[in-house]
């Protein structure tokens, strides 16, 4: 395939699932039995977008959002009920052999490990069934070591693994055939801060080793903020925005977080929050550091206002928190 | 799914299962020592057969012994779990991980269930023989003919029973749960396959469906080589063995094609929940 092109290109795709609801209860699960009512939970409700080699995506959206099932038809596992999708130039769908040597998908509430052996028995199963030659093998194993220090733990029973050691180790079998593109679903879910940093570091010198192209979702707004200069959100199975972050930051919250921290007497105080409600919404005060909300327009104007008539001793300009974008995003388009 | 990837990976898959297989040894050697229907079935014809021989086949206690043991025997060298493991991975979406991978995931199973043959094997060809040779080895052909069509009719035996709870275990994309229709087809399997009894001793009409259905050819067929094929003799025997063989694997063609059929449309419907 041409590496001009996109390398993932998504056209008006939908996926609809037929669910069965029923009330809880005996007599409900008794009336099931004659008559089942059955409704169409539409997923995702035509989407489109294009996704170019080597790049680093974020995939955002709510619990619930879609982005996990636009991740399973991406990777082949679900049929689109309508729409095309194309992923390294294959249908996903077709499950092609050479397709699926292309493509990984990890889920980090989900494992590929062999539970009760060791993982290095899984790199070699992987081995076999990705057909990589032993020498490739032997090479991506030893980087792989040293980017996530296997050795010490992959002669380990998976079941006996921490979770941080079990991630680790999925992430190297799933990358062992050196796939194009990597679907990563929640990779660092339910890891300690250093471990997430350790494979949010890990996953972006892969995309820059080997120029594969990363579609990510994660609820932890760090790892997408660190890896991601693209984002895609997804809400409800439809799209809501696709660009770069600062974009989707400037479009919800025009504003910019002032943080200030003043000297003076405590008498002061009372003149201070007068000139601090001045200048923006001021978010917390407690007599000595205030968070103001400032128009991105008045920032200037403000901020030399407030170190003209205040004792500033400290002063950070910071975009809101992204959670916080995301949450305001999500509230907006709720029903 | 290309072929030749497939028959490449598929040592590393049997040593993969070989090395599940060792993990699970404990589990392996319980559910080993619960098959004791044909035991069962064994004292209990011994017992009918005392006062001399029954059935349009004159089977002794002799007989009734070799028949069970190396019904045992078949039974346990043949056997497949897959019909679990698909009903659980496609209900919670552990399936997902086998699509993911280039090997094609029926494949896949057939290594992991075959991996645990040469440890049942072990744990039960010493018993087995050894029990054979003691109380049934009279019963035993000695015809060389024979004793090969029972190797040969092994692999046919096992991928009957392989690919009918592969067939089963697909119905779990359609309906909830696929052990319910398991049931069913166990039963028929008991009743049809000479598992509880063997078929010449059935009454007339079920006798005559169970020689046209495929168990038969799991377990009866196999013990009964090993038998002589009591009731036959000289080229009539070698006649009759060609002939089921011949159905043996042209029953295993039939369920290959019906397995990829619904395997084929189950994926369209498969929704990957809780993956």
């Amino acid at each position: 395939m041409a590496s001009s092109g996109p390398i993932i290109s998504v056209e008006r795709m939908s996926k609809h699932y037929r669910v069965h609801q029923r009330s809880a209860g005996l007599l409900s699960a008794l009336g099931s039995l004659v008559s089942r009512r059955h409704d169409i939970k539409r997923a995702v409700e035509e989407i489109s977008f294009a996704i170019s080699p080597g790049e680093r995506v974020g995939f955002l959206g709510p619990n619930g959002a879609g982005k996990t099932t636009t991740l399973k038809v991406l990777a082949g596992l679900l049929h689109p009920t309508s729409g095309s999708v194309q992923v390294a130039g294959f249908v996903p769908q077709r499950r092609e052999a050479r397709f699926l040597q292309q493509i990984t998908l990890v889920m980090g509430q989900k494992q590929q490990l062999l539970w009760d052996l060791p993982p290095a028995d899984t790199f070699q199963l992987n081995r076999a069934v990705y057909d990589v030659p032993q020498a490739v093998f032997n090479d991506t194993l030893a980087e792989l070591d040293r980017l996530l220090g296997l050795s010490a733990i992959s002669r380990i029973p998976t079941r006996q693994l921490s979770l941080g050691e079990r991630m680790k180790c999925e992430l190297a079998a799933a990358l062992l055939h050196r796939p194009r593109v990597l679907f990563l679903d929640e990779p660092t879910i339910g890891l300690d801060v250093s471990m997430q940093v350790t494979l949010r570091e890990f996953v972006r010198r892969y995309n820059e080793r080997f120029g594969a192209t990363v579609l990510l979702t994660s609820h932890y707004m760090d790892d997408v903020a660190a890896l991601c200069p693209r984002v895609i959100v997804i809400d409800r199975g439809t799209l809501r925005y696709d660009g770069d972050l600062p974009g989707l930051v400037r479009s919800i919250r025009p504003h910019k977080r002032v943080t200030l921290r003043l000297g003076g007497t405590p008498c002061d105080q009372g003149r201070a929050e007068d000139q601090l409600r001045r200048v923006g919404e001021l978010l917390s005060w407690d007599g000595t550091q205030a968070v103001l909300q400032i128009g991105k327009d008045q920032l200037r104007e403000g901020v030399a206002h407030l170190l003209g008539v205040l004792p500033v001793l400290d002063l950070t300009v910071e975009d809101p928190p992204l959670e916080e974008v995301m949450r305001d995003l999500f509230e907006r388009s709720a029903p | 799914m290309e072929i030749r990837r497939n028959l490449r990976a598929y040592p590393t898959l049997l040593r993969i299962g070989i090395a599940e297989a060792v993990a699970y040894r404990a589990e392996l050697i319980v559910w080993m020592l619960t098959t004791t229907l044909p035991l069962v079935s064994m004292v209990l014809w011994r017992a009918v057969a005392a006062e001399g021989p029954i059935g349009p086949e004159r089977f002794s206690a002799g007989d009734f012994t070799a028949y069970f043991l190396l019904a045992l025997l078949v039974r346990l060298l043949t056997s497949s779990w897959v019909l679990w493991e698909m009903n659980r991975e496609i209900r919670t979406g552990i399936m997902s991980q086998r699509l993911l991978r280039p090997v094609h995931p029926l494949v896949a199973y057939s290594a992991e269930n075959l991996a645990a043959t040469p440890l049942r094997a072990l744990l039960v060809l010493p018993v087995s023989l050894l029990l054979l040779y003691l109380y049934g080895r009279s019963e035993i052909t000695k015809d060389p003919l024979l004793v090969g069509a029972f190797v040969l009719s092994l692999p046919g035996a096992w991928a009957l029973t392989f690919l009918s709870m592969v067939l089963c275990g697909c119905l779990a994309f359609y309906i909830e749960s696929s052990l319910g229709i398991f049931h069913l087809w166990y039963t028929t399997y008991v009743l049809c396959s000479g598992y509880l009894v063997p078929l010449s001793l059935l009454p007339g009409p079920v006798r005559a469906l169970a020689e046209v259905l495929p168990f038969r050819y799991m377990l009866d067929f196999p013990v009964r080589l090993l038998l002589g094929l009591p009731g036959l003799q000289g080229s009539a025997a070698h006649a009759a063995v060609l002939s089921h063989l011949v159905v043996e694997y042209a029953y295993v063609a039939g369920l290959l094609i019906a397995v990829a059929l619904l395997w084929r449309a189950g994926l369209r419907r498969y929704a990957a929940f809780g993956a």
